[in-house]
């Protein structure tokens, strides 16, 4: 039973609010796109043992999606940020590198 | 025999008697008594019959790590299997049974497994995998189930209450013994929010009976002392009664609270389920002593010496009259004392270690107790009640010295934590080489969402085994989870104790260390699952060096106490055998709940009637008053059909469809979602949306439209009607409406969140019916307000106006077949409506009908319901709707997966009708057989049927199924199974069986 905050509407919330939706920062490949690209976003995941960043839904509460970064292993939550972005932010990314210092997560560093 | 003493026992009131039944026989306990107290007290120290085999067991224990001891407890809808009676409660009236024999607990037949022992040993279960495949089903099979299970599972519904609670606070603290009790005070005088717990009935845990002195008085006054001083902190909440049962990520804490187990006849939920959130807890779970392995020390009569202490001292309850106490630490010490100074006579305490004990070994003399060093038990005798001891060097074989006689034995193979706690979520554990025991890591505890470790070992859980060491131990826990939760109050004193010193306890993990084969066979490590010290050194030699595969191929620490009592005796076992330190060789998971919890407490108020929120259209209650036959679909409850007098549910249906096809049927519609999609780029997020292209869709007017993810897979259907350029309201089925509202979310905020589009689910907003047949027009007509002729109002276009007074938006929609209007007007008044409808409809003997006949008349007509013909699996061009895929359109969600090679492939099961040649209905869900046989023996198969209903319309059974390449095989016969292996004919046919110009609708 996590907590988690959700950056929206400032609820510091029960597990039981959010809804879990896998895998943030993907990139949409659609018509066109070759065969190993779309594999790639539609099936192929990071499955990491520490850093990993994960969307969320404040299911019931606000409605909103929104990205968390967390620790796999010891469950620790490094912060929450908005869903309307394509990579971690600047802060995001210090808070992690404050507590697992040289991380990496796909590009992410 | 065991007996009640003519005095002492501090927790019993001998004013108050309590009379409970056991086998049907009456005792007499009081009040204050354990059932387990008060069946010692009445001489029955046999309480039950081993699992495996069926050997007498008695009372080991005195609380929650009790394996013997479990009772059916209670009759009928308060029965309940494998209640250990060292937690259970005397009260008037109680009524148990023993488990695992039969005929009776005396003389049981399955006891002859006993002398069988030898071709039972450990993995007997698996090893009849390995047996020719007839001997498992007809010979072990059979074996196995009969004798499988504990207790019996109760038959009748549950007659009592049970609750959740939340609650939210700084601090959790489990356990209520010395150091709960000093853990507590000390985060409480910070500042802290504190939550208590004790699984007893009682505070103080153990300290009142081991004795001691704390701060110049004896533990059990400073014990009072303490409980009075928390009582009067307002920031402290106290609960006896409930048990720490898990503890779960970030602070989450499940409590037990067995509200009254103890009073049955009193008002009020039987358990209450707290669930907790802290910021830190603090888990003063105490220890529990450990058993010696022992020839024989399962007979009834030998307990665990602490065990024997709490009898006596809390319940003034002797175990028998000569007891022989068999130690490898100085704690049994006490119990020898304890049995001493009650007049009880103690011929020998054996103490394993050469060098014997410390101050209370020289107390014990001192009373004239004879003490062996060295010595150790080759062998309990005794069948149902021990008998003597043999005894023997401990650093021997066993040969007998001397031979003792005795009726009951307390043996003592040290102290361990109880961890369980600590461990659920994460907490790691460090061996103890000076205590033979594992105890928290303190540099590793479970971490919370900060990072931080959430939970503080404290006291004896923490593996601090003496009373000052606790003391200080708990005060400094107490404090710090004050501080870490941002309390810095006032500083709680460490007590002054008085010094107890004690000897250095011996690891002793087999008696005598060199006992041979025979010897170990009646040696037990797990009473409950019947595991022996021979059955963990057989699993080592076969090749089990994991802990983890150790435990489930012997089965040791799996029955229902967890192996509480004696995991770390089996992992030394292992660890010996396999040469290897007890650490390396580690432990199994600790998985809450900590002892088994009721089913009622987790289901709390969740049972019946609100087991789950139930929703109602607002003409639910014309529904409910008419006798509908209801279905749920989703979280609603939908009329199935509406029986007259003594109709079939099948007569019901027919009806509404020949009167629905004949003449006027209407329709409850109002479960279907609704929702409003709107702003400047809504036609573009449509046409993502949708596979059809739903942007070149005209104001005023309906367009059928499926909705794939972004897999391909068909997940939605439904009319669309665009209100206006930027605004569309979409139809979803019934059970869809929240998750493709979730869905529509989903892409707008995480993919295209710049796009300006918002979306409403307005589902309950409006009352939706349909009005159906051929005299749908009439009756509107009659109604009066608006033009819904077939010039003003053609099929696939929806008006607002009045209908009868009421304002309305009309589409002209069909999912039968029939002339059809849908007509949404506010959920207010939609009640008087479908009233109003009833009555002008009179004249037309108007129908109401239900979900089956819309399932009959839709699949007459060939249309596709998701859930029958979609189950994720399946794409529209299987459906034969590749007319609503736009070939257009750029891009769509599920398009490109749409293009991948098997999604394309020619050889797709296909979307046909079927008609049985005899004009039977094929069974729900039957499989079209092909030639020949799969890899498993089964028939192959060549496709399977989604819909299958009798056609009142049409006389006969009709069906929709998905065949491999269905649609190039019209007119073709294919076989469909039966439920009883025979096969049934069917023409590959059309899906549209039911005027298939649509000449009905179009008028």
């Amino acid at each position: 039973m996590l907590i988690l905050t959700c950056p929206y509407c400032g609820v510091k919330g029960e597990e039981t609010e959010f809804h879990s939706g896998g895998e943030a920062h993907l990139k949409r490949f659609g018509p066109g796109s070759s065969d190993a690209d779309f594999e790639q976003y539609l099936f192929m995941r990071e499955n990491p043992k520490g850093v990993h960043l994960e969307r969320w839904r404040h299911a019931n509460g606000c409605g909103k999606w929104f990205h968390a970064a967390r620790c796999t292993v010891t469950l620790e939550v490094f912060g929450t940020y908005s869903a309307q972005t394509t990579e971690p932010p600047q802060h995001i990314r210090d808070a992690i590198s404050a507590r697992r210092p040289g991380w990496t997560w796909r590009e992410f560093s | 025999m065991s007996t009640r003493l003519s005095s002492g026992g501090r927790l019993v009131n001998r004013g108050k008697a309590v009379e409970f039944t056991f086998n049907g026989r009456r005792l007499k306990g009081y009040e204050g008594d354990t059932l387990a107290s008060a069946l010692l007290a009445g001489g029955q120290m046999m309480v039950g019959r081993s699992f495996k085999y069926h050997r007498p067991r008695g009372l080991v224990a005195s609380g929650a790590e009790e394996p013997n001891a479990l009772v059916n407890l209670g009759e009928g809808g308060r029965f309940e299997p494998n209640q250990r009676a060292t937690t259970t409660e005397l009260f008037d009236g109680l009524t148990c049974t023993s488990q695992n024999h039969w005929p009776s607990l005396e003389f049981d037949i399955g006891a002859i497994n006993n002398k069988l022992a030898r071709v039972l040993p450990a993995g007997f279960y698996y090893k009849t995998f390995m047996a020719p495949r007839a001997a498992w089903k007809y010979l072990f099979e059979p074996i196995v189930r009969h004798s499988a299970g504990l207790g019996r599972a109760p038959k009748d519904r549950d007659a009592d209450r049970y609750e959740h609670f939340y609650a939210f606070v700084d601090v959790v603290v489990i356990g209520g013994g010395i150091a709960g009790l000093q853990a507590a005070k000390a985060a409480g005088a910070g500042g802290a929010k504190v939550l208590l717990m004790e699984q007893t009935p009682h505070w103080g845990g153990r300290a009142p009976v081991d004795g001691g002195e704390v701060g110049g008085m004896a533990a059990g006054d400073h014990v009072t002392t303490l409980v009075n001083d928390l009582k009067a902190m307002p920031n402290v909440t106290m609960r006896t009664r409930m048990m720490g049962a898990g503890v779960y990520d970030h602070g989450y804490v499940l409590g037990y609270e067995r509200v009254r187990d103890h009073a049955p006849d009193t008002p009020g939920p039987r358990h209450r389920l707290w669930r907790i959130r802290a910021g830190r807890i603090v888990t003063a779970t105490g220890a529990i002593e450990r058993p010696l392995s022992f020839a024989g020390n399962d007979v009834p009569g030998v307990m665990l010496a602490s065990a024997m202490r709490d009898y006596l001292v809390d319940y003034g309850v002797s175990p028998g009259d000569r007891t022989v106490v068999v130690t490898n630490n100085d704690d049994a010490y006490r119990t020898a004392i304890a049995l001493k100074h009650a007049g009880l006579e103690v011929p020998v305490v054996l103490d394993a270690r050469a060098a014997g004990g410390g101050a209370l070994a020289e107390e014990a003399r001192g009373l004239g107790i004879r003490v062996a060093t060295g010595k150790g038990i080759a062998k309990v005798k005794g069948g149902k009640r021990v008998t003597g001891v043999s005894i023997c060097l401990q650093e021997g074989e066993g040969a007998a010295l001397e031979e003792i006689k005795c009726d009951a034995v307390a043996m003592s193979g040290g102290w361990s934590p109880v961890v369980h706690l600590w461990s659920h979520c994460g907490g790691k554990l460090i061996w103890d080489d000076m205590q033979a025991h594992f105890r928290p890591d303190a540099d590793r505890p479970p971490l919370g969402a900060d990072g931080a470790g959430f939970v503080i070992a404290a006291g004896a859980g923490n593996g601090a085994m003496d009373l000052r060491a606790i003391l200080a131990d708990a005060t400094g826990a107490g404090t710090a989870a004050a501080q870490e939760t941002g309390h810095a109050g006032g500083e709680t004193p460490v007590p002054e104790v008085a010094a107890q010193p004690e000897a250095a306890m011996m690891p002793v993990w087999l008696m005598p260390q060199g006992a041979g084969p025979d010897l170990r066979m009646k040696a037990w490590l797990d009473y409950q699952n019947d595991v022996k010290v021979s059955d963990v050194m057989l699993a080592a030699q076969e090749g089990y060096e994991s802990v983890e595969h150790t435990k489930r191929y012997t089965t040791l620490g799996m029955a229902t106490d967890q192996g509480k009592l004696s995991n770390i005796n089996g992992l030394a076992t292992l660890a010996s055998q396999l040469n290897a330190p007890i650490p390396s060789v580690g432990t199994t998971t600790f998985r809450p709940p900590y002892t088994p919890i009721s089913m009622g407490a987790i289901a709390g108020e969740a049972r019946a009637e609100v087991f789950q929120p139930l929703r109602r259209t607002p003409i639910h209650d014309w529904h409910e008053a008419q006798g509908a036959h209801f279905e749920p679909v989703g979280q609603w409850r939908r009329p199935y059909c509406f029986p007259r007098g003594g109709e079939s549910h099948a007569e019901a249906v027919r009806r509404e469809i020949d009167q629905t096809r004949g003449s006027l049927g209407i329709l409850d519609a109002s479960t279907l979602g609704k929702i409003i999609v709107t702003g400047p780029d809504a036609p573009k997020f449509m046409d993502m949306l949708y596979t059809n292209m739903m942007s070149s869709l005209k104001p005023g007017k309906c367009r059928y439209g499926l909705m794939c993810n972004e897999n391909g897979f068909l997940m939605d259907d439904g009319v669309v009607a665009r209100l206006d350029e930027e605004t569309f309201l979409v139809h979803t089925t019934t059970g869809g409406a929240e998750h493709i509202h979730g869905h529509m979310e989903e892409w707008l905020q995480t993919e295209w969140w710049d796009w300006k589009v918002y979306t409403a689910n307005v589902t309950e907003q409006f009352v939706q019916i349909g009005v159906v047949g051929p005299n749908a027009r009439k009756l509107l007509d009659k109604l009066g307000g608006m033009d819904v002729s077939k010039e003003a109002m053609a099929f696939m276009e929806w008006k607002d106006g009045t209908l009868g007074g009421f304002d309305a938006r009309v589409f002209r929609i069909s999912f039968s077949g029939e002339l059809s209007f849908e007509i949404a007007v506010a959920a207010s008044v939609g009640r008087a409506f479908w009233d109003t409808l009833l009555e002008a409809g009179e004249e037309f003997g108007i129908t109401p009908y239900g979900t089956e006949a819309l399932h009959v008349m839709r699949a007459e007509k060939g249309f596709i319901m998701i859930g029958d013909e979609t189950d994720g699996t399946v794409i529209p061009q299987d459906l034969g709707l590749g007319w609503a895929i736009s070939k257009k359109k750029e891009d769509y969600l599920g398009k490109r997966a749409q293009t991948r090679p098997h999604m394309a492939d020619p050889e797709r099961w296909k979307l046909v009708g079927l008609e049985t040649l005899d004009g039977s209905v094929i069974p729900d869900g039957a499989y079209a057989v092909a030639g020949g046989h799969n890899a498993n023996g089964q028939r192959s198969t060549q496709g399977r049927v989604t819909s299958t209903y009798h056609s009142p319309t049409l006389g006969r059974g009709i069906a929709m199924a998905l065949v491999h390449r269905g649609p190039d095989r019209m007119g073709e016969v294919i076989e469909i199974a039966k439920l009883d292996g025979s096969t049934v004919s069917a023409k590959i046919v059309s899906p549209v069986f039911y005027d298939p110009e649509g000449e009905k609708q179009n008028v």
